[in-house]
């Protein structure tokens, strides 16, 4: 499928020929190529400090690429079938700010599911974009929101015919995906530009029998974390452009969007990484793909015999708000053994020394990807199985739902700058927020900057920090207190 | 000429033996597995570059690990065996005729392939019809089973390759599972000397103790093995190895042993004293 061309590594071969030549540093990193800090280059290894460099005429510069950075960016985009692959080092957050940032000036409107990632709602604070948020879908019976049904975004368009874009997450953290096509058609005829969230979709673009990815959707734009699922150094990621931008929107333009914000000082770590992670994916990706898909169908058929859990897969498709599935994505229903997916998050990690992705309320997630094993797939199908045996409980009292209706009061860029003070959490009733809270992971705000605190969102809160979700946001690192608009 | 097998017992000490030639070499699809022949240890066998088992020293670990929980409860009747792929565990669990069923749970098939051709002393009862192969991981078989077995017998490599998942707190609560109200779990437990043995062996130790009422160490001399000490674990819902073990009637079954008797079953409990102190330090 791929060319030959897909064999070569340009950044990686850059840095090995840079190593052969044995230069004599003058210039940043001051460790010198380790010898400046000798536990951090027995730590870390020799290998991998002698590679950490500053930006030089024979290996490129990630501001403004024109050789070898370049032509890995080239490679990159032809592996992705994408228009331009920018290689990103600040992590998807960045990514997903500049699609936002691309595509919104201040006071313009995006329209976007409300389960977006923080780094979406950052980009409205940033830029004064303002959110049309279209209410994803709850599945009842699991308490996950899903994704967009496609005539929730036709009413947002028609009521929105202003918006400037749409931002799709392709697929939800826990696998679910909207009707990408029928979305991305849409928008288009009314000249709204498609950013999709492809944070948790790389395998998208290598495997067989997979979601439709972004860029084969004809999107303009998708974030895509090469270090999640695709093997690349954590905070390494691609943010791809469609075939079809437009002139408006051009490849220099979105560079100057990343410039603002990207530090200048890109770590070559990560940039080589993500040019082996391509070509390892773009030579082999169906093969590694095929096996990650078999081991979490595997996964998720021995954890549906146990009993009790379920595991979820494509029998949740029902064409609208789950038009397609995720299999990678081991997601597992908890709540029926009487025990949130928190509390199974933090006995496997405590008792059993397995770390899975996140536990919310009701579900927990294991990732399954370039990396995975069936010896250690056993490992955790039979802590699940241990764990059900020694803990199960009656349910009853178990809070079931994960999705609360957003009510917005004001942008999240007013909201956030506006003349606040803080208050308990408790008390906060009938306020509008000025930050924050989320459970992380997954990063889906609970409450963002802008909408009014309800009963149901303080019970909520409540209810998430007694089963001991991680909560984050807040300036008090408690959680206790937050911080509300003067009105 | 001189042909050495030299394994790292850690990464100052070495052990070799001096090889007279190679029967076999191969990788499954689990780990590199070899067989030697050697003047001082007749032909043994290695995986991932590990001593298994030889034949001249292989009788000390069979019978330390078969007769101790036999002698303990001679009505056991059904016994699961996880790993032991090189076949000496069944070979003396079939000698007791009072047992009726062994299931031999053993990832690796071509291990089993193997030692049947170069290791007869040990795979020469792995056709009894007493016995029961199944090649697949031994975590994801013992998963299934509840109120089953009399004896579980876990023959295993190192904590790390293949057998990782024979060390784990979910295997060890799976056994409990699986094991009859009066049931006996016996498990190659690592060497107490060198340190990251012994850490392997402090953590096993402290996972059974969640599940067993009873939990006991014993020890064994094993040549060939890392320091020649090595541990094996004996945990039960019932029974005592020492205050319950029927020296009578065992003796009086006339089973021919060459490192096990009676006396080193009693004797054999009775551990150093920096190796109590590091069981009971165990952390996890």
């Amino acid at each position: 499928m791929h060319s030959l061309e897909q064999n070569k590594a340009p950044i990686y071969e850059a840095l090995l020929r840079y190593k052969s030549m044995r230069v004599v540093p003058f210039d940043v990193p001051g460790h010198k190529q380790g010898r400046g800090n000798p536990e951090l280059t027995e730590f870390l290894g020799e290998k991998c400090l002698s590679v950490d460099v500053n930006s030089m005429k024979p290996l490129d510069n990630l501001g403004h690429p024109v050789s070898v950075i370049k032509e890995a960016e080239e490679l990159a985009a032809a592996a992705f079938g994408a228009k331009h692959a920018f290689f990103m080092v600040n992590g998807t957050t960045s990514a997903v700010q500049t699609m936002v940032m691309s595509a919104c000036k201040q006071g313009e409107k995006i329209i976007m599911p409300r389960n977006v990632h923080r780094s979406a709602i950052n980009a409205l604070i940033i830029s004064g974009a303002i959110p049309v948020y279209v209410n994803p879908g709850v599945n009842k019976q699991l308490g996950i929101p899903l994704g967009m049904s496609v005539q929730d975004v036709e009413k947002a368009i028609s009521e929105h015919p202003d918006a400037k874009a749409i931002l799709i997450n392709n697929p939800t953290y826990y696998g679910i995906c909207s009707h990408l096509q029928a979305i991305t058609d849409l928008a288009h005829e009314h000249n709204m530009l498609v950013l999709v969230d492809e944070a948790h979709g790389t395998h998208f673009y290598f495997g067989e029998n997979m979601p439709l990815n972004a860029m084969a959707a004809g999107a303009d734009m998708a974030a895509v974390s090469m270090h999640k699922t695709g093997g690349s150094l954590t905070q390494s990621s691609f943010l791809l452009l469609g075939k079809t931008l437009g002139q408006t929107l051009n490849v220099g333009r979105v560079r100057q969007m990343i410039n603002l914000t990207q530090t200048t000082s890109a770590s070559y770590l990560l940039l080589s990484s993500l040019d082996i992670s391509r070509r390892n994916l773009a030579l082999q990706g169906k093969q590694i793909f095929a096996k990650a898909l078999y081991l979490a169908n595997y996964g998720r058929d021995e954890v549906n015999k146990i009993g009790g859990y379920y595991a979820f897969g494509k029998e949740l498709i029902n064409g609208d708000t789950i038009y397609d599935f995720d299999c990678t994505k081991l997601s597992i229903h908890t709540r029926d053994i009487g025990l949130a997916g928190i509390e199974v998050y933090d006995i496997l990690r405590d008792d059993y020394g397995i770390q899975i992705e996140f536990g919310d309320i009701g579900n927990i997630l294991a990732i399954i990807s370039v990396g995975d094993r069936a010896l250690a797939l056993e490992r955790l199908v039979a802590a699940l199985a241990e764990i059900k045996r020694r803990y199960q409980r009656d349910k009853t009292g178990m809070l079931d739902h994960e999705y609360i209706d957003p009510l917005v009061a004001m942008t999240p860029q007013r909201a956030f700058y506006a003349e606040s003070f803080s208050l308990p959490i408790k008390n906060s009733e009938g306020k509008v927020s000025a930050e924050f809270v989320m459970a992380y992971p997954p990063g889906i705000p609970i409450l963002a900057p802008g909408e009014r605190i309800t009963k149901d969102i303080i019970d909520y809160i409540v209810y998430a920090k007694s089963k001991g979700c991680f909560l984050t946001g807040t300036e008090d690192m408690r959680i206790e207190n937050i911080k509300v608009v003067e009105e | 000429m001189e042909l050495w097998f030299t394994e790292e017992h850690t990464k100052n000490v070495r052990f070799s033996i001096k090889v007279d030639r190679q029967l076999y070499s191969g990788q499954s699809e689990f780990q590199r597995i070899d067989v030697f022949e050697s003047p001082e240890f007749g032909t043994f066998l290695t995986l991932d570059g590990f001593m298994m088992v030889t034949q001249k020293d292989e009788f000390i670990y069979h019978d330390m690990i078969v007769h101790v929980p036999m002698a303990t409860n001679l009505n056991i009747k059904k016994v699961l065996v996880i790993g032991a792929g090189d076949g000496g565990t069944v070979r003396e669990l079939t000698r007791y005729d009072s047992i009726e069923h062994i299931d031999m749970v053993e990832i690796d098939k071509q291990v089993v392939e193997v030692c049947k051709k170069y290791l007869p002393q040990t795979a020469c009862k792995l056709d009894d019809p007493r016995v029961h192969l199944y090649f697949e991981d031994g975590l994801r078989f013992v998963r299934t089973k509840e109120n089953c077995y009399d004896l579980i017998i876990v023959d295993s490599t190192d904590p790390f390759g293949p057998g990782e998942g024979l060390f784990t707190k979910e295997f060890y609560g799976n056994c409990y599972k699986a094991l009859k109200e009066d049931g006996i779990l016996v498990n190659q437990h690592e060497s107490p000397y060198y340190e990251i043995d012994a850490q392997n062996m402090a953590r096993a130790h402290k996972r059974i103790k969640e599940f067993f009422p009873v939990c006991r160490v014993y020890q064994a001399h094993i040549p060939t093995y890392p320091s020649g000490h090595w541990l094996f674990g004996f945990a039960s819902k019932k029974y005592d190895p020492v205050m319950d073990v029927n020296e009578e009637a065992w003796n009086a079954l006339g089973l021919k042993t060459r490192y096990y008797n009676t006396e080193i079953h009693k004797g054999c409990f009775a551990l150093p004293t920096y190796v109590k102190e590091k069981l009971l330090n165990a952390l996890d």
